[in-house]
């Protein structure tokens, strides 16, 4: 059951997005309303071109709505309008990010691709390099710390974006198909880990996926059509 | 953690290949400027070698060297008297060909009279001209050594003596030889030439000409007042030294200073728009990086620190290994390249300046690029 807006890591009320004007007018998210607990882990279904990214995007607070209100942690952000500035200070601070193709910068090595999300919000250098390897071996892939991404297996370069993706202790994690570019092994336990952590720290995780494999692994899935969203239950009658 | 450093330690090969095709492109820049002062220092050098204040040519002339002079070969006494000059000495200047050791020579034969000023300043190996004939001072970069034996017209000189960089505006290396041996060179006719003259009943004008006399003024003497009184003689001109330098620069080569400076002002263009285009390259490529590092939050201070310091990294590494460069192969070129530092040093400046503005096209599209690329969107 969802849980009450007050409650909620993630809140969405009354969402709508639209590209263009007139004629060449595109409506690619229609009315959303969601809210995500502290501990969820939530998927987003849909076609190609229903809006899932979009979706993503705008709770990433890289696309502004064009109606509606959003509050992330409690604060509200958005209400017609950005109610904050520093819309990148607040991803660094709030949110973390994975990828479907793990992202990483190939100039740096495991740690310091952790350690720069540290350093970003404020971390000593010292102290930022400590906390990745400590995230790097809770990850179990201490043993890669030095390895550059280019030696990293699918599966190790997507344990370092993940603990990029935590290294500031975000409670919101948004994950663009974490699993597509892993064997349906890792794709487990990619999974897994994810819900562990959202466990451990009471976080929120929303993933945009296809894979099917996985669909057992998360509390809520939505279906996304044509920008509208409908929660598991109709998504399966339908 | 500077992002930059990381990114140029990671790419080591790639980014020393990229400096070394920059080094290239700013030697030769600075190659050029080198050539450009190297002219001008050329077109100076004989004026500069006797250390004189005075220069009396033909009336009318701006001689010796921009324009043909001959005076007569007693103004040298006329001169020495003139109130405030402390010394005269008669020149003659012209250019000859050589034959020696099977390939042509081309020399700036400069006559003087031993022992009075015209000669060279500085000899760096042998002595001076002793003798009143078949003597000669030669510069190294002819390729002559001392004792070498070398035919002048009719005559056969000995080298006695050798100086270093000593050459004309137009780069030929510079010989001295006596006054009475450089009228001999210069006025003499062949024999059958000389024999037509004699079945005429003109036996030829007297070959006691020379092209100028070089005088140096008595401490405390104002030169505009010896120029004056030189004047005075309708068939002389004066001049000092600064207005014969300031002919030489002004007149003799400033088409080729011209010349060399545009193409110099050219290349400089072309090397900008190479850094700007290897700089929005390097930025593009990391595009999506950016992006990336936009969407965690990274402000735009450090994707802007990072896209600049490579950048200058880039000028700077390409410049000092151009300028090195330069330095390690200047004595090879067949005109003198003279590298100032402080034309060093103004060129560097540029380079920075360059590489700076140049980013700012790489600055521009990587604070445009949209983080939602990052995230697949």
């Amino acid at each position: 059951m969802p849980a009450a807006a007050s409650e909620s890591l993630v809140s969405l009320r009354g969402i709508f997005k639209h590209f263009g004007e007139g004629e060449t007018r595109i409506d690619a998210l229609k009315d959303i309303s969601l809210n995500v607990s502290p501990g969820e882990v939530v998927a987003l279904l849909g076609p190609s071109g229903s809006g899932k990214t979009t979706l993503l995007n705008v709770i990433a607070c890289i696309l502004d709505p064009s109606q509606g209100r959003m509050s992330l942690e409690g604060e509200l952000v958005f209400d017609s309008k950005w109610l904050r500035q520093d819309l990148r200070r607040l991803r660094l601070d709030k949110i973390g990010f994975i990828f479907q193709f793990h992202n990483l910068l190939p100039f740096l090595n495991a740690t310091d691709n952790v350690a720069i999300v540290l350093q970003l919000a404020g971390y000593e250098p010292a102290a930022a390099r400590e906390r990745a390897i400590e995230l790097l071996e809770y990850l179990e892939v201490g043993n890669r710390k030095n390895a550059f991404p280019a030696k990293l297996s699918g599966g190790e370069a997507q344990r370092v974006a993940i603990a990029r993706a935590l290294a500031n202790r975000p409670r919101i994690i948004l994950a663009d198909e974490p699993t597509a570019a892993l064997d349906s092994k890792r794709a487990q336990i990619v999974m897994d880990l994810l819900r562990k952590l959202a466990a451990d720290q009471s976080a929120a995780v929303i993933a945009v996926t296809h894979d099917e494999k996985i669909f057992d692994r998360f509390d809520r899935i939505f279906m996304l059509r044509d920008g509208r969203l409908e929660d598991e239950r109709r998504a399966v009658a339908a | 953690m500077n992002l930059a450093y990381r990114d140029v330690r990671h790419n080591l090969f790639r980014f020393l290949l990229t400096c070394l095709g920059l080094s290239l492109l700013l030697s030769v820049v600075l190659a050029m400027i080198g050539i450009y002062r190297g002219i001008v220092v050329d077109a100076l050098t004989i004026a500069r070698n006797h250390g004189v204040d005075l220069w009396v040519v033909e009336a009318g002339s701006r001689g010796p060297f921009a324009e043909a002079s001959r005076i007569p070969g007693d103004s040298r006494e006329a001169i020495a008297r003139l109130a405030g000059v402390a010394t005269a000495g008669s020149v003659t200047y012209q250019t000859v060909e050589a034959e020696h050791s099977a390939r042509k020579l081309r020399l700036y034969v400069v006559g003087f009279e031993p022992g009075r000023l015209g000669g060279p300043e500085h000899i760096v190996a042998g002595r001076t001209i002793a003798q009143s004939h078949f003597e000669m001072i030669a510069d190294r970069s002819t390729g002559l050594t001392l004792d070498t034996r070398i035919r002048l017209g009719r005559t056969v000189f000995s080298v006695v003596g050798l100086t270093e960089n000593q050459v004309a505006s137009g780069g030929d290396p510079v010989v001295f030889i006596s006054l009475l041996d450089a009228q001999k060179l210069q006025f003499d006719l062949a024999p059958p030439a000389a024999r037509v003259q004699l079945a005429r009943g003109t036996s030829g004008a007297s070959r006691d000409t020379v092209n100028a006399v070089v005088a140096r003024l008595a401490p405390g003497t104002n030169p505009e007042m010896v120029v004056e009184a030189a004047r005075r003689w309708k068939h002389l001109s004066a001049m000092t030294q600064i207005e014969q330098e300031s002919i030489l620069t002004q007149s003799l080569v400033d088409r080729a200073r011209r010349q060399i400076g545009m193409f110099t002002t050219i290349l400089l263009l072309v090397s900008a728009v190479i850094i700007a285009l290897i700089i929005y390259t390097m930025t593009m490529e990391k595009l999506r990086h950016i992006a990336m590092l936009k969407l965690i939050g990274a402000p735009d201070r450090t994707i802007v620190a990072m896209i600049v310091q490579q950048a200058l990294a880039l000028g700077l590494t390409g410049f000092f290994f151009g300028a090195v460069l330069v330095a390690n192969i200047k004595a090879y070129f067949p005109r003198r390249v003279v590298l100032d530092p402080d034309n060093v040093l103004a060129l560097g400046g540029v380079v920075f300046l360059v590489c700076l503005l140049a980013s700012g096209l790489g600055v521009r599209a990587a604070l445009k690029a949209d983080p939602a690329t990052a995230l697949g969107g």
